[in-house]
């Protein structure tokens, strides 16, 4: 048990205290954009997928080396695209409805 | 500086824009700019990637890497940006899954990777938990998908032996996870990833519904600490930081989720409520109690004529697709100078704040959105309270009746308000599978039939009123 890993350790004890602090702080109102944005953040598994495909020895590495940043990817871009599209509906009294002309109407 | 060192400074750049993201979560103002702050920083973490040496070399494969984030990409924006606003929870839930998955991945390879290697048990640990968490959080985000998206019954599916059978797959994961701690057997390894996978669709069947709100923040929490977990094996600080935040934020959630539905995480997960519908539905109500049923037009005399309003709605909104006929409603009563709000209850919908985003979407400003203790202070001076597809949120049996299952859950008081109006499909229980007493209420009007269509016609009477 290394060093590495005690600092890989107080790294992560230290970010649930400060998370914890920042995310208390979210209203309500904005909890679904809370778990969207914080479901694109996860998506840094892109840079891990990366890691291990831009390191594989074998053809199953490479395989699901392969897998693992298609779905990185979907989940990093797919989450960022989908907050913004509900962070762009909250709006405030005064400016209301001035949609934007690239904004997907039903 | 040298390469690596300026690499792990981007990195280091990354991690604090995603702590900017959360922390423009703080107002509705802010937000968007720190989504697209984090968004940036990702880009910029995934572009240093590229120049990252691993195991003494530049990275390998880099046209499959470009390959693959480009077939990413390119299917995940049109389905992010087209899919329709009512489809977001299972949306939310897909990209959930897939994250859990990836993480799952990484964490396989790498076991097959440095096995030669013989790593120490911690390492080989860290990876295992990658392994599984990261599973369960693909299959059972799956499984909330399929119920979502009406692929298969929303309500808990359940067997004999149930519980039991998934508390021995619990306990098959973690007795295998200290087999291949001990062995070192890579083909344990495949056996623990189906095992996984099994273990995530059985946990998530028989959570139903109205219940999937706590069940995908705890999703969510469960992929953030599988990326966590691939970030010890990988040795990133970047994925340690990112995956736990996403940890800490949906056990959060899943806690405030559980305490406004008053039951506990464990109720939640493993009682299938809401099961028993069928035994105790809409069969046993011929008691010769009557409800007071109206028209639309009733309502919408009823309406113009008072001067507070309190609009509460629920996931019947959302399915009748009535929030922008709501908010037409609204500002004809508004033009009448009658005050409106919305009172909303956190666990309405099928998501963390789904009313929010559903009325968001319909243009209400968001300050017209009271969360449930300002709410229900106000509506003792409602002369209506306006109830739209909801049901078991505004159930006063959750404050008198010890004997009923939601018991105990903080509840919108509409009884409260001078008259109650509801408009319902039909005298279906709601998803508890419970009578509601307040619909008995004689200053509560029933008022059936599709909530579009009746807010339609209520719209056209009070402009003409």
């Amino acid at each position: 048990m290394g060093n590495t890993l005690l600092q890989y350790a107080t790294v992560f004890i230290l970010t649930i205290f400060v998370g914890t602090e920042i995310i208390a702080k979210v209203p309500s109102i904005l909890h679904t954009p809370l778990m969207s944005g914080s479901n694109a953040i996860h998506g840094v598994i892109l840079v891990g997928s990366m890691l291990i495909l831009g390191s594989a020895n074998t053809n199953l590495e490479m395989v699901l080396g392969f897998l693992a940043v298609i779905l990185g990817t979907l989940n990093v871009v797919g989450g960022f695209v989908v907050t913004d599209r509900m962070l762009e509906m909250f709006k405030s009294k005064p400016q209301a409805r001035k949609a934007k002309p690239d904004e997907v109407t039903e | 500086m040298s390469r690596e060192t300026l690499i792990d400074l981007i990195y280091l750049i990354s991690a604090t824009t995603f702590l900017v993201a959360l922390k423009g979560l703080g107002s509705p103002k802010h937000a968007r700019k720190g989504n697209m702050v984090a968004a940036a920083g990702m880009l910029l973490a995934v572009v240093a990637t590229f120049f990252k040496y691993v195991d003494g070399h530049a990275l390998y494969h880099v046209w499959l890497i470009l390959l693959g984030i480009f077939i990413g990409a390119i299917v995940a924006v049109p389905v992010a940006r087209f899919v329709k606003m009512t489809a977001m929870p299972q949306l939310v839930a897909i990209f959930n899954g897939v994250g859990g998955g990836a993480a799952a991945l990484v964490s396989i390879t790498e076991f097959v990777h440095i096995k030669s290697s013989h790593p120490a048990t911690y390492v080989t640990l860290e990876v295992l938990l990658g392994v599984l968490i990261g599973t369960v959080s693909f299959a059972g985000s799956s499984i909330a998908f399929a119920k979502l998206q009406e692929l298969m019954t929303g309500r808990p599916v359940t067997y004999p032996g149930q519980q039991i059978i998934n508390a021995v797959l619990g306990a098959a994961a973690l007795v295998l996870i200290v087999t291949i701690l001990v062995s070192g057997s890579t083909v344990l390894l495949w056996v623990l990833l189906a095992l996984a996978f099994v273990l995530g669709v059985a946990f998530v069947l028989p959570i139903g519904g109205a219940d999937v709100p706590v069940l995908i923040s705890l999703l969510n929490a469960f992929t953030g600490l599988a990326v966590a977990a691939s970030g010890f094996t990988l040795g990133s600080n970047l994925l340690i930081v990112a995956g736990t935040l996403v940890g800490a934020s949906g056990i959060l959630l899943t806690r405030l989720m559980s305490a406004a539905m008053g039951r506990s995480l464990s109720n939640v997960l493993f009682s299938a409520f809401g099961s028993n519908i069928t035994a105790s539905g809409a069969t046993e109500r011929e008691d010769g109690r009557s409800v007071r049923s109206g028209t639309p037009e009733d309502i919408g005399v009823l309406l113009s004529y008072a001067s507070r309003v309190v609009i509460i709605p629920g996931y019947g909104l959302a399915v009748a697709q009535g929030q922008h006929v709501l908010r037409e409603l609204a500002e004809e009563l508004e033009g009448k100078g009658i005050e409106v709000f919305y009172a909303i209850h956190p666990v309405a919908g099928r998501m963390p704040g789904h009313m929010n985003v559903l009325l968001a979407e319909a243009n209400v400003p968001y300050e017209q959105l009271k969360e449930m203790d300002e709410a229900n202070s106000e509506l003792q001076t409602a002369d209506v309270a306006l109830v739209v597809g909801a049901n078991d949120t505004v159930n006063p049996a959750a404050m008198d009746d010890k004997t009923s299952p939601i018991y105990g859950m903080p509840i919108i008081r509409a009884d409260l308000a001078e008259n109650v109006i509801f408009l319902k499909r039909s005298m279906r229980p709601g998803f508890a599978g419970i009578e509601n007493e307040l619909l008995y209420n004689p200053k509560t009007i029933l008022v059936f039939g599709d909530a579009k269509d009746t807010l339609t016609k209520v719209v056209a009477t009070v402009k003409t009123s």
